[in-house]
C-alpha cells in the first residue's frame, strides 16, 4: 500500500477533540455526558485573572459502555489551557471515579477510562488544582481494587506533572508514538539541568527519552498503538476484558527503586541505557 | 478580556441546542440554545479588548438578508479571526438545524 493510501485509511485519534475522543471509544449510542457544557459549571478563577474560561472547564465526563461493559470515561481537552487541571475539571474527574467505585460497591462493575492530555496542575488555580489531582489519585487507587482503570496518552500534549502520577497509578496505560509521559515537561527540565544537557527544542531528543515508544519499551506503558481510532478502541476493549492486572505497576515501586539505584550517574544517560535499566537483567 | 452583548431580530426558536469549537489558541467555543421568539441574543467573552465594532460588523454581515432562528448564543473567544468565527457560527447553525 502506498503511503497516501495508508494515510487515507487511517482515522487519527490525536486530531479529535476531547468530546469526540470520548464518543469514539464508547459503544455507539451509549455516550451520556455528565455535567455537560450547558450546565455551565465552569472555573470561577480564570475570568478573575483575565483568562477566558471554557464551559466544561476542559474536562469531558461521560458514562457509557465499551464492549457492553459499563464505564465512565474522562477526557481532557488538551487545546484548552494546555489541558491544565483546575478545581472544577479536577473535581469532575475525581467525582466520576468515586461514583464508579460506588457503583462497584453496589454490584455494578463500572470501569474507568482516562484520556490524559495535560501539562498537570493549572497554575492559575494553584492549590485547588493540586488538591483535585490528589483526589484523582486517591479515587484511582480506590476504583482499581474493583475494576481496571485504563489511561490513554495519545498526544499531542502528553501527560505531565501531577497527572503523570495519575497515569502511573492506572491499571493499564496505552500510548501512541505521539505521546509523551514525564513528571516534568521539557522546558522545566531544561531550566533546571541546563540547555547543554537537555534542549527542549530538540524534538527527536525529547521523544527519544519521554515519548510513547520509549516509555513502552521501558515497561512504563502496557500497550503501544498506532494513532488510529479503531486500534485504540480495540486496545482499550481488550484491556477491559482482561480485567485487573495481577499486580499493579505502582505496587512494584520497590523493584523500580532498586533499578534506579543501579544507575551510573557519572556518564550521560541515553535512551537505550534507560530501557535496559528499567527492564533489568535480561535472561 | 471583555464581555460584549448583541441583539438581533429573529424568527422562531429551534428545538435543540449545540456546542461547537473549543477555547484553544485562535479558536472559540460557541454554545447555541433556544431563545425567546423573535430575538437572537449573543454574549461574547473575548480575550481581545476593543473588538466590539468588529463583532458587530461580523454579525450584521452574517444575518444580512435573512432571519436567523431565535437563539441565545454564548461565545468564549480565544483570539479567533473573523473567518474562524463565521465558520464556527455556521457550523453551529447547521448542527442546530439537524436536531
Amino acid at each position: 500500500m502506498t503511503d497516501s493510501a495508508r494515510l487515507l485509511k487511517q482515522h487519527s485519534f490525536v486530531e479529535l477533540g476531547a468530546r469526540q475522543r470520548a464518543r469514539a471509544l464508547l459503544d455507539e449510542g451509549s455516550f451520556r455526558e455528565l455535567i455537560d457544557p450547558f450546565a455551565r459549571i465552569t472555573s470561577p478563577w480564570l475570568a478573575k485573572q483575565g483568562v477566558v474560561p471554557q464551559a466544561d472547564d476542559g474536562v469531558v465526563v461521560a458514562k457509557g459502555s465499551i464492549g457492553g461493559q459499563p464505564v465512565v470515561i474522562c477526557a481532557i481537552e488538551g487545546a484548552f489551557q494546555g489541558g491544565s487541571m483546575g478545581e472544577v475539571g479536577g473535581a469532575k474527574m475525581a467525582g466520576a471515579l468515586e461514583l464508579a467505585a460506588d457503583d462497584n460497591r453496589n454490584g455494578i462493575p463500572t470501569a474507568a477510562v482516562l484520556l490524559l492530555e495535560t501539562g498537570g496542575v493549572r497554575l492559575q488555580e494553584a492549590n485547588l488544582g493540586l488538591a483535585a489531582i490528589a483526589e484523582i489519585h486517591a479515587a484511582i487507587v480506590d476504583l482499581r481494587r474493583y475494576q481496571p482503570v485504563i489511561g490513554v496518552v495519545a498526544g499531542s500534549v502528553g501527560c505531565f506533572g501531577g497527572m503523570s502520577i495519575a497515569a502511573g497509578l492506572c491499571s493499564y496505560l496505552v500510548v501512541t508514538r505521539e505521546a509523551r509521559l514525564g513528571l516534568n515537561g521539557p522546558q522545566v527540565i531544561e531550566q533546571e539541568a541546563g540547555i547543554e544537557e537537555y534542549d527542549s527544542r530538540d524534538r527527536p531528543f525529547i521523544w527519544s527519552l519521554t515519548g510513547g515508544e520509549q516509555r513502552f519499551a521501558s515497561g512504563l506503558a502496557d500497550a503501544y498503538v498506532a494513532d488510529d481510532i479503531k486500534a485504540i478502541q480495540q486496545q482499550v476493549e481488550d484491556l477491559l476484558h482482561k480485567g485487573k492486572p495481577e499486580q499493579e505497576r505502582s505496587g512494584q515501586y520497590a523493584l523500580f527503586l532498586q533499578r534506579l539505584a543501579e544507575l551510573d550517574t557519572s556518564t550521560q544517560i541515553d535512551p537505550a541505557a534507560v530501557r535496559s535499566l528499567y527492564q533489568g537483567e535480561q535472561p | 478580556m471583555e464581555t460584549l452583548s448583541f441583539e438581533f431580530p429573529a424568527g422562531q426558536p429551534p428545538v435543540g441546542r449545540a456546542l461547537v469549537g473549543c477555547v484553544g489558541s485562535g479558536d472559540l467555543e460557541v454554545l447555541l440554545e433556544p431563545g425567546l421568539p423573535g430575538k437572537l441574543t449573543i454574549q461574547v467573552l473575548t480575550s481581545v479588548n476593543g473588538s466590539s465594532a468588529r463583532w458587530q460588523h461580523l454579525f450584521e454581515r452574517m444575518f444580512d438578508g435573512q432571519t436567523p432562528p431565535a437563539l441565545s448564543i454564548d461565545i468564549h473567544d480565544f483570539g479567533a479571526t473573523p473567518g474562524v468565527v463565521r465558520l464556527r457560527l455556521e457550523q453551529g447553525f447547521e448542527e442546530i438545524g439537524h436536531d
